[in-house]
């Protein structure tokens, strides 16, 4: 105080820059403030909401009187066979559709980057399907499915008699399935492309001056470089197949059948919460399952990729 | 650039290992793969897109081989059957009304915290933004139930304010928003400041209108979120009145089963809005996958 009281000029500094500090600090609480607000309400507490409730039994209707059963919802739901079967069916799923979808997504990625024409539009051709509602696409392809659809008349044509797809307890979710494919390859395509693009030309001319052949090119250049975004891609889809819904909900008109082939866990979830009487918190405990299920699968193949990086 | 400029030359002379009817073959593969996709993507659409134009005596009769791609009489008539049947042209207004204020008052949102987070240095900044970006790592199915409670004591469910509500503020937008603010130039802002503009007139007037880009993408996958989700309106919406379109087409589903020429009149209609905002907004479509998508 005494020294600055000697250099006025200095003190003057100092003073504007702590209200300049101050201003900063209420500027910024009153621009983050009300979005802050909402998400907490919104967001943050339903979060944390969600792991309480698992711990109760609750009346959907009157969920204010809930009964605190501690941790028994989970043994519960986990010995409850709708719910061993939508693991079944989730798991599945996400099997066949992550290696299908990220297999194809990287081979379409790697054909448009070659040199070729109508680039931008096979881009924006594929890319279409996912941006379109998940209900319509359904429905389109119940139409598409159909016993008398087109689908079976292309394989009449070449001798087979397709099943009716949808109402076959063995084609139903394999139906999900390709219809899900279809949807998201284009997406995990526009992400595999952006990243072929950084990859060096050089690499490849080294390579063939070498004598490396294409598909050598491929598994030993593109597939290796590749692979943080492989780990991404394939991190989205077991996030997004284990939460399958939209489709088996209207494919299946909201039962999850035939013979329960297409319940889902969310669907599981969804019954449970929606439909039945006391099974909130079972849903729930569900969720929450469901919640580690991604987790320690997306951690698993972090760790996968991890020892596949150090090749 | 420069060296992979004169590099072809060389590898032209020197690298005849991959023979030219090799680099064919993998041109002519990556054409046929292509093609292909596009056509097994397409053919679904423009299969709904015949059915939609078919009076329903074609429907019924192509339910036996062969189908017909092109309607025998085209008519119009499933595009307006659709409005009288079922209450669609409502189901229009709410969705759209619904996407609509959720994009407006997420871009609002967005832009002040992420502007914040990004600019204004404030106590628990950093502790605060990472909080709101760690949710993005938490499956949404876990707060589908404690949002339906939340609501519902709220009194929120059965009014399109609870569609809206939610998902006003949320985590992409600000990370998005922010990550573009960091990188507007500090310059710009302090000349302003010298010129004597508060923190709101710099951020209105200065920093804001440099953002297009950025609001662009935000607007398209805020609006399309909206537009085709499901599952919210599923949980929270009863009366027929307030559906939104998925919620419509799919109890119109339900309850029209066979009637495909207008489920998928329905289905096209749907679809119209999007398919504009993606022909015009194509571009930040694809960057904002290619570029939030890596970064996320």
């Amino acid at each position: 105080m005494a020294i600055s009281a000697d250099r006025p000029v200095a003190q003057e500094k100092v003073l504007t820059l702590q209200r300049q500090k101050q201003q900063d600090s209420l500027a910024g609480w009153l621009f983050v403030g009300p979005a802050l607000l909402f998400f907490s309400v919104f967001t943050v507490f339903p979060i944390l909401f969600g792991v309480f409730l698992s711990l109760f039994k609750i009346n959907v209707t009157t969920f204010e009187n809930r009964t605190w059963v501690g941790l028994d919802n989970f043994p519960k739901v986990l010995g409850n066979e709708d719910f061993q079967v939508s693991i079944w069916n989730t798991a599945r799923f996400s099997f066949f559709v992550v290696i299908i979808q990220t297999s194809l997504s990287l081979l379409l990625a790697v054909a448009v980057n070659q040199k070729i024409r109508g680039r931008t539009f096979f881009r924006a051709a594929f890319f279409f399907p996912s941006i379109s509602s998940s209900v319509v696409i359904s429905i389109i392809f119940l139409w598409f499915f159909n016993k008398f659809g087109l689908l079976n008349y292309a394989l009449s044509l070449i001798g087979i008699n397709g099943p009716s797809w949808t109402d076959d307890p063995s084609a139903a979710l394999p139906a999900i399935m390709s219809l899900n494919i279809w949807t998201t390859a284009g997406t995990f395509m526009v992400i595999y492309l952006a990243a072929l693009q950084d990859i060096p030309g050089q690499l490849y001319e080294a390579a063939s001056i070498d004598g490396a052949n294409g598909v050598q090119k491929f598994f030993r250049i593109t597939v290796p470089l590749l692979t943080a975004t492989t780990y991404f891609v394939v991190t989205l889809g077991i996030i997004g197949t284990f939460q399958v819904f939209d489709q088996a909900f209207i494919i299946s008109g909201g039962t999850g059948g035939p013979q329960k082939s297409t319940l889902t866990i969310v669907f599981y979830i969804y019954q449970q919460a929606f439909r039945e009487r006391n099974g909130m918190g079972l849903a729930a405990a569900a969720a929450v399952i469901l919640f580690v299920i991604i987790f320690s699968l997306t951690l698993l193949q972090r760790r996968f990729f991890k020892t596949e990086q150090n090749y | 650039m420069a060296v992979s400029a004169k590099m072809p030359a060389i590898e032209s002379s020197v690298v005849n290992e991959s023979p030219l009817w090799s680099r064919r073959l993998v041109k002519f593969g990556a054409y046929a793969l292509l093609i292909g996709f596009a056509l097994v993507q397409f053919i679904p659409f423009v299969w709904a897109l015949s059915a939609s134009f078919k009076p329903e005596i074609e429907i019924q009769n192509s339910l036996s081989f062969p189908p017909k791609l092109i309607p025998q009489n085209p008519t119009l008539q499933n595009y307006f059957d659709i409005f009288t049947i079922v209450p669609f042209g409502t189901w229009y207004l709410n969705s759209f009304l619904v996407a609509f204020f959720t994009t407006l008052l997420t871009l609002f949102f967005a832009s002040t915290s992420g502007y914040a987070f990004a600019r204004i240095p404030f106590p628990g900044r950093g502790v605060v933004f990472w909080a709101i970006i760690g949710t993005m790592a938490i499956p949404a199915v876990i707060t589908l139930i404690p949002t339906y409670i939340v609501l519902k004591s709220l009194g929120l469910t059965d009014t399109l304010q609870g569609l809206i509500i939610p998902f006003m503020v949320t985590a992409f937008g600000i990370f998005l928003m922010r990550q573009f603010f960091t990188s507007v130039p500090v310059e710009l802002e302090e000349a302003a400041r010298v010129d004597g503009a508060g923190r709101i007139r710099i951020f209105s007037q200065v920093v804001l209108p440099l953002a297009r880009p950025a609001l662009s993408a935000l607007t398209i996958f805020t609006f399309m979120g909206r537009w085709n989700d499901f599952l919210m309106p599923l949980i929270i919406i009863g009366k027929s009145e307030l559906f939104t379109l998925p919620l419509g087409m799919s109890t119109f589903r339900g309850q029209y089963k066979t009637d495909w020429n207008l489920l998928m009149s329905g289905s096209i209609l749907v679809m119209i809005p999007i398919v504009i905002l993606y022909l015009f907004f194509q571009r930040f479509f694809i960057e904002g996958i290619a570029t939030t998508g890596l970064k996320g």
